[in-house]
Formats: C-alpha cells, sequence, structure tokens
C-alpha cells in the first residue's frame, strides 16, 4: 500500500505542479493579485506530497519491499540501516525524485522568503520553478518510475548497492550536489521573470545573489565531498579523474563561479547585463544536463541513449524546451541598450570580465571534452577518446592565469582604477611571493639536487603565495592595520577574500601532493619493513574480520618515523556476500602536511601480500581549501546588506527603472 | 546588429540539439563496425610488462579471442575488469590492447585488480587504437581463430552483454574452430 500511496502522492504534487505553473503566469498578466498568490500555497503543498513520496520510498527500502523493482534493483535484507536509507538516492530513478524533492523545497523556501518581493515578480518565479517541477514529474511518472512493481512474483531478495556506494560520502554527497545542482534553478526562474517583464535593473541582480551564493556554496561542498569520497574509497589513492561525473558536476560549478561575479557587477554597475542573464540561464541549463547525462547513464558509456530510447528522447525534448526556450526569450527579450555606465582601463569591471573569460573557457573546454566522443561520432570526423591529458593540458594554464588576476581583485575599483596603481600593490607580493617560490622546494625534499628540485612546485607556490599575500596587503590597507577595523568590513569582502584563499589552498592541495606524491607497490612478508619519504611501514600481519554484508582481510601496518611510533593502519580487501565484488578499502593516516596512505592488494601466498604505500604531502590542503570557498560563499550571502537592501528597494521597485547606485 | 548577437546562443545550442538527436540514432554500441568482417589490423608494438618484448597481430590469430581495450584513466573500466577476471576464469582467451596509458600505473592496476589478460600491448601512442578507430575505452573485440573481428562492442561488457551479443557466438566460433 506505501508504494501505491507514494505514487499517488507524486501524481497528486505533479497536478499541483501544473497549476503552479500555469496560473500565476496568467494573474501577472491579468492583474489577478488572487491568481498571482496561488503559486505560493502550491509550492507549499508540492512539497509534502513530494516529501511523502520520498518518505513512501525511503519506507520501501527499510522495509525490504522486493517487489518494487527499484528496491529490488538497489538493496538487500544485509544492508546496515543508513544504506538501505542512503541507496534510495543510488540509482536513477531515486536520484530524480530527490531531485524534485529539493526542487520543491527551494520553490517553497523562495515561495516564503518572497514577502518582500513585488508580487508579479514572485508570482512568474514562482511559475518558472513549478513548470520545472512539472517536467520533473512528468520524466519521473513517465519513464522512469521509482514505485514499478515486479509482479507476481517478486524476488525474495534483492540485488545490491554497488558496494562502492556503501559510504557516509554517498549519504551525504549527493544530496548537498542536488541541492547546488537544483538551487542554480532559482536565478534561473529570476532571469526568465526579468525577461518576461523586461526588467533588467540591478533589482532582480540583487534579489538573485543571495541565492545564487547558497546554490553555489552547497554545489562547492558537494564537490569537494566527491572528490574527498572518492580518494578515500576508490583506494588508489587519486582525488580527481576528469570522468564525465566529475565534470558533470564542474561545469555549473564553474559557470555559476563565473555568475557570481558577473552579477556583482550588474548589480553595483548595472553592466554585463545580457550577459549575467545569459550566464543564470548557462548555469542551470548545465546543471539540467549533468543531471541527465550522468543519471541516465549516457555519459558514462555514451551509448545509453539508446539503451533506452524513450528516457533519451524526453531528456532531449526536456532540455530543448528549457534551454531552448529560455535562450529564445533571451534573444526576443535580451537586453540590447549599451550599458548605462561607462568603464574603463583596469576597472573591476575589466577584472571580473577577465575572470569570467577565463572561467567560461574552462567550462566550455570540459564540455567540449566530455561531449567530444558523441559529437566527433556524429560529425564522422574519425574517433577519438579523450582523456586526463586534454584537461589537463587547457585547464592548468587557465586557472593560473585567473589565479594571477584573482590577485588584484581587492584593489580594483568601479569605473576605473590605474594600471600603475595595481603594479605598485603588485610589487612586494610578487617579490615575497618568487623568493619563497624559489627557496620553499629546497626544503621540501630530503636530498635537493637538480632531479629532487620541482618545477612544478615553484610555479604553483608562486601562484599561491601571490594571492594570498596580496589578498592579505589588500586586508590590512582596507583595515588600516587596525584590528579593531577588521569587524567593520562587510560579510561580502570577508566572503570573498575568504573564499580566494581557499582557492590558492585548494591549488596548493593539487601542486604540492602532485609535485611531492611518492609511492612503493612491495611484496610484503609479516614482518617486513619498507622506507618512503621518511617513514618507516612494517607490516605485521593480515587477520579476517566480518562485517554485516562482507568478509574482509585486514591487515595491520606500523609506521614509524624514526623511533617516534606515528600510527597503526589497518588496511581492508572487503569482499561483498551478495554480488561478490571485492572492495579496496585504503587506510589513511591523514595530517595537514601529509597523508599516509595504505591499501591492500592481493595475496601472495606463503601469508604475504602486495601492498601499496603513498605518502601524499599536503593532499588533504585540496578539500580544506574546498571548504574555504564554500566558507567565503556561506559569508557572502549572509552579508547584512541583502535583508537591508531588500527592504527598501521593494518599496518602489516599479519606479527604479535605470537608476543605477 | 546588437540584436542579432542576442540569437547567437539559440543558434549554438540548436546545433548542440541536432548533435545530440543525431547521437540518438548513431548508436557507435551496436553500428556494425566498420572492422566487422575485416583482420585485425597490423600491428607492432612492446608488450606491457616487457618493453623488449615485441608483439604483433601473428601473437592474436589462431584462437578464438576477445581484444579488450582498456586504460587506468578509464572510469568504466574499473566495472567492467570483475567481469573479464570472471571470463578469464571460465577459460575465454582476453588479450589487453593497454591504450594511451601510463605503463607504471597500468601494472599496478593489473596487480591490485587481478589480471584477467593472455598479454596486453602496451599502445602508448594510441596507434593500433587509430587503426582499430577505437571510440574510447572499454572496448571489446571479438576475434576469430583466423584474427578476424567478428563483433565489436563500445563500452562495458557485463553479464546482459556479454549474454546477449557475445555467448552465442563465441560458442560458435569455438565450435567452429574444432
Amino acid at each position: 500500500m506505501t508504494v501505491e500511496l507514494g505514487h499517488i502522492a507524486l501524481i497528486f504534487a505533479l497536478c499541483l505542479a501544473v497549476i503552479q505553473a500555469i496560473v500565476p503566469m496568467i494573474g501577472s498578466f491579468s492583474g489577478h493579485t488572487n491568481w498571482m498568490r496561488v503559486g505560493h500555497s502550491m509550492a507549499a503543498g508540492q512539497f509534502v506530497f513530494v516529501a511523502l513520496s520520498f518518505a513512501c520510498l525511503t519506507t520501501a527500502f527499510i522495509q525490504d519491499d522486493f517487489s518494487v523493482a527499484y528496491v529490488a534493483n538497489n538493496s538487500n535484507t544485509l544492508l546496515p540501516l543508513q544504506f538501505k536509507i542512503s541507496a534510495v538516492w543510488g540509482a536513477h530513478e531515486g536520484s530524480l525524485l530527490l531531485w524534485a524533492l529539493i526542487l520543491s523545497g527551494w520553490s517553497t523556501a523562495v515561495a516564503l522568503c518572497s514577502g518582500k518581493l513585488p508580487l508579479v515578480l514572485s508570482a512568474r518565479v514562482l511559475s518558472v520553478l513549478g513548470a520545472i517541477s512539472v517536467s520533473f514529474a512528468l520524466f519521473l511518472l513517465l519513464t522512469s518510475n521509482p514505485f514499478e512493481r515486479i509482479l507476481p512474483i517478486p524476488p525474495v531478495e534483492g540485488g545490491d548497492l554497488n558496494p562502492l556506494l556503501q559510504d557516509f560520502g554517498l549519504i551525504v554527497h549527493p544530496p548537498m550536489l542536488y541541492m547546488g545542482y537544483v538551487g542554480f534553478s532559482v536565478p534561473f526562474a529570476f532571469a526568465i521573470a526579468a525577461l518576461i517583464g523586461g526588467q533588467f535593473d540591478s533589482a532582480w541582480a540583487r534579489w538573485s545573489r543571495p541565492w545564487i551564493n547558497v546554490a553555489w556554496v552547497f554545489l562547492t561542498i558537494g564537490i569537494s565531498l566527491g572528490s574527498w569520497w572518492a580518494y578515500y574509497e576508490l583506494g588508489w589513492g587519486g582525488w580527481w579523474f576528469w570522468d564525465p561525473v566529475e565534470n558533470a558536476s564542474f561545469m555549473p560549478w564553474l559557470a555559476g563561479t563565473a555568475l557570481m561575479h558577473s552579477i556583482s557587477a550588474t548589480e553595483k554597475r548595472g553592466v554585463f547585463r545580457s550577459w549575467t542573464l545569459l550566464l543564470a540561464i548557462l548555469t542551470f541549463s548545465l546543471s539540467l544536463l549533468g543531471t541527465f547525462l550522468v543519471r541516465s547513464g549516457v555519459l558514462t558509456s555514451v551509448h545509453a541513449f539508446a539503451s533506452d530510447p524513450e528516457r533519451g528522447i524526453f531528456i532531449l525534448i526536456f532540455l530543448s524546451i528549457v534551454v531552448g526556450g529560455s535562450l529564445l526569450l533571451f534573444a526576443l527579450r535580451g537586453p540590447t541598450m549599451r550599458s548605462a555606465t561607462s568603464y574603463s582601463g583596469w576597472s573591476r569591471e575589466t577584472m571580473l570580465l577577465i575572470n569570467n573569460v577565463f572561467l567560461v573557457s574552462s567550462m566550455a573546454m570540459i564540455l567540449i571534452g566530455t561531449l567530444y566522443p558523441l559529437l566527433a561520432d556524429v560529425l564522422d570526423m574519425g574517433k577519438i577518446s579523450v582523456g586526463p591529458p586534454y584537461f589537463n593540458f587547457f585547464f592548468v594554464p587557465l586557472m593560473s592565469g585567473l589565479m594571477v588576476c584573482l590577485g588584484f581583485a581587492g584593489f580594483t575599483r568601479w569605473k576605473s582604477t590605474e594600471g600603475r596603481f595595481l603594479l605598485r600593490k603588485g610589487l612586494v607580493p610578487s617579490i615575497v611571493s618568487l623568493i619563497m617560490a624559489l627557496t620553499l622546494p629546497m626544503v621540501m625534499v630530503e636530498k635537493l639536487s637538480w632531479s629532487t628540485y620541482s618545477l612544478t612546485a615553484v610555479v604553483i607556490l608562486l601562484l599561491v603565495f601571490w594571492v594570498v599575500t596580496m589578498s592579505l596587503e589588500d586586508l590590512w590597507l582596507k583595515s588600516r592595520g587596525k584590528l579593531s577595523s577588521l569587524s567593520g568590513l562587510s560579510g561580502s569582502y570577508w566572503g570573498m577574500l575568504i573564499a580566494h584563499i581557499g582557492l590558492a589552498v585548494c591549488a596548493l592541495g593539487v601542486g604540492l601532493s602532485t609535485a611531492y606524491d611518492v609511492q612503493k607497490d612491495l611484496r610484503m612478508a609479516p614482518g617486513d619493513s619498507t622506507d618512503l619519504g621518511g617513514y618507516q611501514f612494517q607490516f605485521i600481519d593480515v587477520e579476517r574480520v566480518e562485517g554485516p554484508n562482507f568478509i574482509a582481510y585486514r591487515g595491520n601496518v606500523e609506521v614509524r618515523s624514526g623511533d617516534v611510533f606515528v600510527v597503526s593502519l589497518s588496511p581492508e580487501k572487503r569482499s561483498y556476500k551478495s554480488g561478490g565484488q571485492v572492495m579496496t578499502e585504503a587506510d589513511i593516516d591523514g595530517q595537514l602536511n601529509r597523508d599516509l596512505y595504505v591499501s591492500l592488494g592481493e595475496p601472495l601466498g606463503d601469508q604475504a601480500w602486495a601492498i601499496r604505500f603513498q605518502v601524499k604531502p599536503f593532499v588533504r590542503c585540496i578539500w580544506l581549501g574546498g571548504l574555504l570557498i564554500g566558507l567565503g560563499g556561506l559569508l557572502a550571502a549572509l552579508d547584512k546588506r541583502y535583508r537591508r537592501r531588500r527592504l527598501k528597494k521593494s518599496v518602489n521597485v516599479k519606479s527604479e527603472g535605470l537608476a543605477f547606485e | 546588429m546588437n540584436r542579432l548577437a542576442l540569437f547567437l546562443p539559440l543558434a549554438l545550442f540548436a546545433v548542440l540539439t541536432i548533435v545530440l538527436l543525431l547521437g540518438l540514432d548513431k548508436d557507435p554500441a551496436e553500428l556494425p563496425s566498420a572492422l566487422v568482417g575485416e583482420p585485425f589490423p597490423a600491428f607492432t608494438l612492446p608488450s606491457l610488462y616487457d618493453v623488449n618484448r615485441s608483439l604483433d597481430e601473428r601473437n592474436i590469430a589462431g584462437e578464438v579471442v576477445l581484444v579488450n581495450v582498456w586504460a587506468t584513466w578509464c572510469f568504466a573500466c574499473r566495472i567492467e575488469h570483475v567481469m573479464l577476471n570472471q571470463l578469464a576464469e571460465q577459460g575465454v582467451k582476453v588479450i589487453g590492447l593497454n591504450y594511451k596509458d601510463n605503463r607504471e600505473a597500468a601494472i599496478d592496476w593489473l596487480k591490485e585488480r587481478g589480471d584477467p589478460y593472455v598479454f596486453s600491448i602496451f599502445d602508448e601512442q594510441g596507434r593500433l587504437g587509430i587503426d582499430l578507430g577505437v571510440y574510447g575505452a572499454p572496448e571489446t573485440y571479438l576475434l576469430d581463430a583466423t584474427g578476424t573481428i567478428r563483433h565489436r562492442r563500445v563500452g562495458v561488457v557485463d553479464d546482459r552483454i556479454w549474454d546477449s551479443e557475445f555467448r552465442d557466438l563465441y560458442a560458435q566460433l569455438m565450435a567452429d574452430k574444432r
């Protein structure tokens, strides 16, 4: 019964979404305030029904209801409870339902927070969000129904959730990512509402800014978690693979980052208006593309389109309507007038433009690389595959350029900035960075020689110190060297500063762990020990342990540095009962400046095992940087001015017209 | 002019849509490869484990074999590897074509995950890949005892694919050989 209830709740949610999409939009043209208000309550009602539906599916998982095809395929009785719950969004159908749940959640949040918005605008925003909900609910019900039963003979036992996914990372990673993806539907809806209303002043930019920031924070955290998960769960110490799945989440992040920057110029100076609108559309389109490409499996094997043509066609039609429709609207109604203000030289506007060029080219480069196999095949240009070499070749220089410009972020002024002023400010930091970058690689290694002096490290340290010293110099100037004036700086400023330093920290992790990573694969008999990166690893033994749904061999490795005992590591080799899959569970001892990473390979007889030892300097900085970037975004979103200004503007939004501050 | 520029994103998207639409029909996994029915292309490449050991098409002929294109940078290969190990256990001869990869990383990979391959060809530059028209990794070719390509699968070979595309053909080729 529960399952049917969930199915019906989803159908109800669809009906409410249809009303939410149509009625407020008509009201906004005919001027019926009652009609316009309908969207708010529909959003809340829709959220209740989707939540109910989601709860029903979760119940089916908890109760091991294998008559439901989706449950039977992704769960079994042996699975621990928390993984039964996270298995709900472990595959295509369930993750789409999660998507729909989060979308209705965001819509409700917009409805609740829209009290200060002009009614016409909030009605249109909710209507656009409603329309997206309609398509998702339809997609779910027509092609990917998670409530489908296997009747008349349901299986006694389910398949299994991929062991890779039986992990804390999977419990939190996808919801975070989806909060980000779906969150970008809000600025998208604002942009569409602005296009429909033909009102492109700074008001829509200001209203959507906090939403963009929050969505972006979720996406940032989601991507960092994903990379962290890959690092410790895939068992061989990589943290980014340029895998299509990763690219799909990274593209909206890059576009969203560009959007965050360009919209600040739109809000403050009224420039880049069409560009910002376009970015808002683009970011959400990429989120959609990402969700579908990943979840329908189109990218992991480019051919899944055809394996389920019905789904593929639905996706394509849906994408064409949403993206094509909004781009058409953009083309017809987009602001063509020249910006009301001008800027020149090395103004903040120029720097933001350069930032956008870097970010959007990186995004385009990844999009091309990800879709290339398909493109090339369709155009009969031969079949060429694209791997990490392609991505690194383009991405590293683009990001380096971005970091060079990023150093100037705090110093630039709106309208115009003297180039000479920037050069003067950059003088000390560039000298400091150069000295640090040239000397630090000498002390990073045990024995210094031409072959151990790493040029990668020099370049990365140069960029990192450049960003950090420039940021700190700016902080020093802004606070005039007084601690007391630090509290006077705005949340947005702190946000920017922390996010930029976060990027530098992340780059530090990427660069140094690439340059100084050492690893060894050895045949180890009990008692054997080996030296690596200044540590002695001693292999004690291997024991058999039993987990809830797996049997594992657990190795014991003791690590010493000189005579000091550092840590005891226990990497595992797990064999899962239901599917028979074998998983390598690495054990990691993490510190800010290095990770010790040990994974168990194959048994080689006589109690000897193949073991991989890795020492990865500063690898943890990658995710620490990610967290800092997210924190920066959060601080910027919490800036007091959004709450104050929104109140003021709502009084006379109509009359604001082209007035810019 | 400025007005027209606003249509540019729409035009770009239209092109992308058309490509995706064409991509729907153009399923490379099911399109008969131009190479099906052709002999396996000639090559001379080193073995993965031993730089000095040179392999060529004669090493492949004489048996019914699967040639599997793989690489450590290929995410899907990780999933497929389990299946290949099973096939190898069942006695299917699988030959690896390590494609545009790093030798050490590839050897590590096989150590860690088990080596289902009779031997692996090390194709660092992707030359044989070009001759074969490799679309990406993983790809799997079924060759008969004369070294002729009989079937090609682009993408992961799992239980389902094996049952539907390979099993019967493989059994028939084995019978023909006898």
